[in-house]
């Protein structure tokens, strides 16, 4: 499977993915594409697993002991499957970028937050990271907002701006993938909305997979919408379509709020 | 609401309230008995041994007259002991800390290595100075130095650094690790650029409190065989000919304030009493000064690092 029905380039997809805690089978036979540059949205009740299944794009997993994968996750172009073992989760992470549900800037500088992806993949000639942040920060609409403080501390920026800060922090190292997992689940309106303008101005440049327990918010900015459900996909399809059309009584009940 | 159902639930209220006024009283009663027993001792060392501290006191060595007997050499054996004992304790005390917590498998061995580790703190210090007395001076040939001295006291406040660089360490909220890790860094990125620096005020405050423990230390330094009377220097550590560093003194002989206090006291004169009493004041003095320093560095770095 590397393209869809419509012919549309695949970033990533899912093949007979599995996942345990320990002796808990948390992701049934998941398979899921992942369109390239687009917006695909997984949306369903607590305790579904999607944020499970996000976190092994990643393979954020791989830090706590008893986990495991069983499958394939596929990273496009090159067809590699990112949940071998004889991939570095390392360099898995390198080419895929992740936002949290909690903004988490380091307690650093705004500049120096944004500068951290680039150090550890060993840039360090200064004019290079000066230009690399301004291009994150605008990416993010956090530049304007900044500029004249680059050098104070992150923490004292307010919860939107430090989670347009991670988005930047992610932007800086160019991922191929961008992972968001409930990005706005501790933002108030405000800054919710100005995140997900960003995010629909970022998904002609990037691959997107967003995590949401807001429904109106996966309508709004996402192309697919996968529908989770006590570990399994349930349905998937064009956003549109999934949210007006559902061919599943279990996705209508959820979308309807019969059922969630 | 009847009038005479208020008054019930008033009477009720008060009687509820008695306890909550009992145990103010006990709960200051108790405070009282440890900053009383303090203040009395504290108190008592300031009026035995006040008018013996003056400059001479400061930079006189110890003498058989109680009158021009001073404290140099001792605090400057307490000063250098000390250097030694931070030296040591802290990279050891940090890098065992953050094995413990970062890199070690979770296994009945680690749980195993926690506990002794735990335990090594409530060890007697005699025990740590008989185990330094065979180690340090005998095997290595460190003879009774600041070396060992300061090496036996690096031992001893071990477990208080690697326990404290712990808590500290557990302390980081998990999202800013993923955070960290979430871009591409390696355990020892994340352990280095993030984990050490947001740790060290924890870490910090755990190395004073140990440092001050170990200042007062008489037993394990006992052991190892520091004299008790010494009217000399250690070569000092910086000279004026390139290298410009020495460290000769490591392998000098040298005494500390608790010994010296000790010896002062053991004399029956009445003039030794008080300088003993002096040398206390001043050895707690320098850990009220060290506890001080911790204090104000949490504070400082604290206010720099908040999630």
């Amino acid at each position: 499977m590397s393209t869809t029905e419509q012919n549309l380039p695949v970033k990533a997809f899912t093949r007979d993915f599995n996942f345990y805690y320990g002796s808990f089978h948390a992701l049934k036979s998941i398979n899921l594409p992942v369109i390239e540059k687009h917006v695909t949205a997984l949306i369903g009740p607590s305790g579904c697993g999607k944020s499970t299944l996000l976190r092994s794009f990643n393979r954020m997993h791989d830090l706590y002991p008893g986990n495991r994968y069983q499958g394939e996750i596929v990273l496009n172009p090159d067809n590699t499957n990112i949940l071998d073992t004889r991939v570095d989760p390392i360099e898995v992470r390198m080419r895929v970028g992740m936002v949290f549900q909690k903004p988490n800037p380091f307690p650093k500088s705004i500049y120096e937050n944004v500068a951290y992806g680039l150090r550890v993949r060993g840039e360090k000639s200064r004019s290079m990271l000066d230009d690399k942040i301004e291009d994150a920060l605008r990416g993010a609409s956090l530049w304007n907002e900044v500029k004249d403080r680059l050098n104070q501390p992150a923490t004292a920026l307010s919860g939107g701006q430090q989670q347009r800060l991670c988005i930047a922090r992610c932007l800086a190292t160019d991922p191929e993938l961008l992972l968001f997992d409930e990005p706005t689940s501790a933002l108030d309106p405000i800054a919710t909305a100005n995140i997900e303008e960003l995010v629909t101005q970022l998904r002609d440049r990037v691959t997107i997979l967003i995590v949401t327990h807001n429904m109106q918010q996966a309508a709004r900015v996402s192309h697919y919408t996968a529908y989770m459900y006590l570990g399994e996909v349930v349905e998937y399809g064009i956003t549109d379509e999934v949210f007006l059309r559902p061919k599943k009584k279990e996705t209508e009940d959820y979308i309807t709020g019969r059922f969630g | 609401m009847k009038a005479n159902e208020l008054d019930q639930i008033r009477s009720v209220i008060k009687t509820n309230k008695r306890a909550d006024l009992i145990f103010a009283l006990a709960g200051f009663l108790a405070l009282m008995v440890g900053v009383m027993a303090f203040v009395t001792l504290f108190g008592e060392m300031l009026a035995n041994g006040w008018e013996r501290i003056n400059p001479d006191f400061f930079s006189n060595f110890p003498s058989r007259r109680a009158a021009n007997a001073g404290i140099l050499s001792a605090w400057v054996g307490s000063l250098l002991v000390m250097l030694v004992t931070a030296l040591s304790a802290i990279p050891l005390g940090i890098a065992a800390g953050v094995y413990l917590e970062e890199y070690a498998p979770k296994n009945w061995m680690t749980d195993l290595i926690e506990i002794n580790v735990t335990n090594l703190a409530g060890v007697p210090s005699i025990v740590y100075g008989l185990l330094a007395l065979g180690v340090f001076v005998y095997t290595f040939g460190f003879g009774q130095s600041i070396l060992t001295a300061g090496l036996t006291l690096g031992l001893l406040i071990l477990p208080v650094v690697i326990v404290s660089t712990r808590e500290a360490l557990r302390a980081i909220p998990i999202h800013i690790r993923e955070g960290a890790y979430g871009v591409g860094a390696t355990q020892w990125q994340v352990v280095s650029d993030h984990l050490v620096p947001y740790a060290t005020p924890g870490i910090m405050t755990g190395v004073i409190i140990g440092m001050s423990r170990a200042i007062g230390e008489t037993a394990p330094i006992i052991t190892i065989g520091a004299l008790t009377f010494i009217a000399f220097l250690p070569p000092s550590p910086i000279t004026d000919t390139a290298p410009f560093l020495n460290f000769e003194w490591l392998f000098s002989g040298f005494t500390v304030m608790p010994i010296q206090m000790f010896n002062w006291t053991s004399r029956p004169e009445e003039a030794f009493q008080q300088n003993a009493a002096a040398a206390g004041l001043i050895l707690v003095l320098m850990t009220l000064m060290m506890n001080a320093i911790a204090i104000w560095l949490r504070y400082r770095l604290r206010k720099s690092i908040s999630w």
